[in-house]
C-alpha cells in the first residue's frame, strides 16, 4: 500500500533529493486496491458500451431503401460484373452473373476493415485482397479469412428485361 | 496477513476473469448488432451489468479488506 510518509534522507545522499522529496518509485507504485478499482472502471465502460447498443438498436431508424434500376438482363456476360452504386452514391456494390439466368449482388466493402471485394471467376468466390477475406458468392457468408460477418447482400426483382434492387439485407444503417 | 493477500489475489485474478468475459460479451454483441441482429443487445446488456455488479462487488470487498487491517 502506498505510504505516505517522506522517507528520511539516507546518509551520503545529496542535498537536492532531501529538498526536491519527489520519490520516483512511490508514485509509480500502484496497489492492488487501485488496480482493482481501474479494472471495475473499465468493467463499467463495457456495460456502458452494452448499453449503447441496446439504445441504438431500439432507437434506429426503420430502413427504407429505394427501387433502383441497376442493369439489363444480358448485359453482363455469365460470370461478368458490373459495379453500381446503392444505396446511395457513396455505397458501392457488385452485380455477378452466376449462370444463364442467375443474378447476385452484394456492397463490395469487406466486413471486416471495408477494403473492396473482388469477384474471382475461377475460384467462383468473393475475395477481399487486404486481408484474404473470403465470401461465398450464393449467400456472402464468410468462407474464410478474418471477417466475422457475411456481406450485405442487395435484394434483386426482374422486372423484364430490367434488374432492379429492392433493398439491402444483413446491413445496418449507421 | 497471509490470508488477506491470498484473498486479495483471488479477487483480483477474479475480476480480471469477469472483465475478460465482459470484452468478449460487448464484442459479440456489437458484431451481432452490426450484422443486423438486434435481439441480442438486452440480454447481452442485462448480463454486462449483472457481471459489473459483480466487480463491483468485489472491489467492495477489496476496500473492506484494506480497511479492516
Amino acid at each position: 500500500m502506498v505510504d505516505n510518509k517522506t522517507p528520511a534522507p539516507r546518509e551520503g545522499e545529496s542535498l537536492w533529493r532531501e529538498e526536491f522529496s519527489v520519490f520516483q518509485e512511490r508514485e509509480r507504485f500502484v496497489s492492488r486496491r487501485q488496480l482493482v478499482k481501474f479494472l471495475t472502471l473499465t468493467s463499467l465502460g463495457m456495460f456502458a458500451g452494452n448499453v449503447w447498443i441496446v439504445f441504438k438498436a431500439w432507437f434506429r431508424k426503420p430502413e427504407s431503401y429505394p427501387r433502383e434500376a441497376i442493369a439489363r438482363a444480358g448485359e453482363i456476360p455469365v460470370g461478368g460484373v458490373k459495379l453500381f452504386r446503392y444505396p446511395n452514391p457513396k455505397e458501392q456494390c457488385l452485380l455477378v452473373r452466376t449462370s444463364e439466368d442467375e443474378y447476385v449482388a452484394y456492397s463490395q466493402k469487406c466486413t471486416h476493415l471495408s477494403c473492396a471485394v473482388y469477384y474471382s471467376r475461377e475460384e467462383n468466390e468473393l475475395i477481399c485482397p487486404c486481408h484474404n477475406g473470403r465470401f461465398s458468392i450464393r449467400d456472402g457468408a464468410v468462407i474464410q479469412g478474418p471477417p466475422t460477418r457475411a456481406l450485405p447482400h442487395v435484394v434483386l426483382e426482374r422486372q423484364g428485361q430490367e434488374l432492379i434492387a429492392i433493398g439491402m439485407s444483413g446491413k445496418l444503417e449507421s | 496477513m497471509r490470508r488477506r493477500t491470498t484473498a486479495l489475489d483471488g479477487v483480483t485474478a477474479l475480476v480480471i476473469l469477469l472483465l475478460m468475459v465482459q470484452v468478449w460479451l460487448l464484442s459479440a454483441t456489437l458484431d451481432a448488432f452490426l450484422a443486423g441482429h438486434t435481439d441480442a443487445a438486452l440480454p447481452g446488456a442485462v448480463f454486462s451489468g449483472m457481471l459489473f455488479a459483480a466487480t463491483a462487488g468485489l472491489y467492495w470487498f477489496v476496500r473492506h479488506i484494506d480497511r479492516s487491517r
